[in-house]
């Protein structure tokens, strides 16, 4: 028993055991389970297992998943873009600009804290800003800017993006900020020392410096936006569609097997694409 | 010190105006929760009372609020201590660089980038298909645990990369066991971020969302019981539910800090005494 305990890989088997068994019973199988079912046949009532390539044909032959997946792109490239900005802004300005730990801290957590709220009251909050009524018609309406309340503010791709944008830029602060303070100020001052400007300085050193973090927050964002269905339905009030949302259509309609092969269609999807930022960084390196 | 650049002030006013967007929201909700009895799900505040509040106590026609909230409070619970006993064993066991680790750690990756409601709808049929009844304490716990361990771990493996092996070291050569190595000298020194996993663990659970859809059963979580208020309820009703519940999260955030913030303290009074001894 004695020398059972001292070998290493069993005591690392042992001690993983319980991660292995969570991930392998409620990820590994339930996928399998998914990609099963894609095969599968369903009626009004029931799904029957079976070997069929319908629901692949279905989805593949319709135009309207071309469209969505298209539309599922466009939103995860344009809060990218806008998460990364504002993120990298917010990080930078924490990082190099506030001077004490203790500030560096403060507002970091400031930053942090709607993480850990809910965010479909998150999402709920935005109503009173943008309804017909809201607050934003309201003040553009008094300041003269437009005259006629202004329509497209809810329920549109507009809310869909701003409340991405409100629920995910933390996760590009985070590791954008975590990688920024483990650069050696020596370099930058190396850097001014050798004349280089504030400007070549960003783009020289510190950016090159931060593509780790940028990484880590890209891979957070585009997952969570490619996969997301509740923003889209509630943001838009039900008016768009993303591949999260045909999926949880048919899981509506019971139709278990096509929303199977939908999901397994985006699964390789955003697999792929993490796969493509993956050769890009070491995760383990980074924490 | 030097003075302040200009970028200073440009960049410290972005910063301002990306808090209030982050929380101007949230805040607004909370002034309108407090819309006298007419008053409607926006602007103008007509009155102001505690009639919607007092709407959730006494009215239980919108569903079973307070059921929910029982039960995402003791899922959440269920799910922060396994969580934090699941990383810590995981975290130690990534250490020892067992074979099989690289797999692990994909399936890691794999679980925090999974969209979830593949989680959701792989869980449920998982369930069916074995004969067992979906319910929030089994499927909805191990669904939610593929979203929160994942987070636990990273903040494991980001304790443990600054981890100084020196200690452990020094223990052993003093004569300590394996396990008193573990209870007396690691687990005191990583305690503080063990607060941070609690809190993500707990926190992640009771607002979870899209992992708990097909996995809860018939009896809803709060949030799904708010999800499900969005739908038909269309007085501020909506607004004073979230409040209350937001308060209730920043309470808890608050706590977790707040131990975290005194465990810090104590730690920094009890101090090292290296340098101070008799040289």
């Amino acid at each position: 028993m004695e020398n059972i305990l001292r070998n290493k890989a069993i005591t690392g088997w042992l001690m993983a055991a319980p991660l292995a068994l969570v991930l392998v019973v409620f990820l590994v199988l339930p996928i399998l389970l998914i990609v099963v079912v894609s095969f599968w046949q369903a009626t009004e009532f029931s799904i029957i297992p079976a070997f069929v390539w319908e629901n692949y044909d279905f989805l593949f032959g319709s135009p309207v998943t071309y469209s969505v997946f298209l539309n599922t792109f466009k939103y995860a490239a344009i809060t990218w873009a806008l998460t990364l900005s504002i993120g990298f802004t917010v990080a930078y300005f924490l990082a190099f600009h506030v001077r004490t730990q203790t500030w560096q801290i403060a507002l970091f957590l400031l930053c942090t804290i709607p993480f850990w709220t809910s965010n479909i009251i998150r999402m709920i909050s935005w109503i009173p800003f943008l309804g017909r009524n809201g607050i934003a018609n309201s003040a553009l309406l008094s300041s003269g800017v437009i005259d006629e309340p202004v329509e497209w503010l809810l329920f549109s791709d507009f809310a869909v993006i701003l409340a991405f944008v409100h629920l995910y830029t933390l996760f590009m602060v985070v590791p954008i900020f975590n990688t920024m303070m483990r650069i050696d100020h020596a370099l930058i001052e190396a850097a001014r020392d050798a004349g280089a400007s504030g400007v070549q300085i960003l783009w020289n050193v510190i950016i090159p410096l931060t593509k780790p973090g940028i990484m880590i927050g890209t891979i957070f964002v585009v997952t969570l936006v490619m996969g997301d269905f509740i923003t889209v339905r509630f943001m838009s009030g039900s008016q768009s569609a993303n591949v999260g949302r045909l999926i949880s259509n048919d899981i509506a309609l019971l139709a278990y097997p096509s929303a199977a092969a939908t999901a397994v269609v985006l699964l390789l999807t955003v697999l792929i694409v993490i796969g493509v930022l993956l050769r890009f960084v070491d995760i383990r390196k980074e924490l | 010190m030097e003075p302040r650049p200009r970028s200073f002030y440009i960049l410290a006013a972005f910063f301002g105006v990306f808090l209030l967007f982050l929380y101007g929201p949230t805040i607004t909700i909370a002034i309108l929760s407090f819309q006298g009895p007419g008053g409607g799900l926006t602007f103008p505040m007509r009155g102001t009372s505690l009639y919607w509040f007092r709407d959730l106590f006494e009215q239980q026609a919108v569903g079973d609020i307070w059921g929910s909230f029982r039960r995402s409070f003791a899922l959440g619970l269920m799910v922060m201590v396994t969580t934090v006993v699941v990383s810590v064993m995981g975290g130690l066991a990534f250490r020892k660089r067992f074979p099989g680790a690289g797999a692990l750690f994909y399936l890691i990756i794999t679980a925090l980038v999974i969209p979830s409601i593949l989680v959701s709808l792989g869980v449920g049929l998982l369930f069916s298909q074995s004969g067992l009844q979906v319910h929030w304490a089994t499927s909805g716990f191990g669904a939610q645990l593929t979203w929160t361990l994942p987070f636990g771990l990273l903040i494991m493996f980001a304790v443990f990369n600054r981890f100084d092996k020196s200690f452990e070291e020094a223990a052993r050569d003093l004569g300590a066991t394996p396990w008193q190595t573990l209870r007396h000298v690691i687990l005191p020194i990583i305690a503080p971020s063990l607060i941070g996993v609690a809190l993500f663990g707990f926190t992640l659970s009771y607002d979870e969302f899209a992992r708990t859809l097909l996995t809860s059963g018939s009896y809803n979580t709060l949030p799904l019981e708010i999800f499900g208020m969005t739908t038909n309820v269309t007085t501020p009703v909506l607004y004073a539910l979230g409040t209350l519940t937001t308060v209730f999260s920043l309470l808890i955030i608050g706590a977790f800090l707040g131990i975290a913030w005194i465990s810090a303290r104590r730690k920094a009074r009890a101090g090292s005494d290296a340098g101070k001894g008799m040289v």
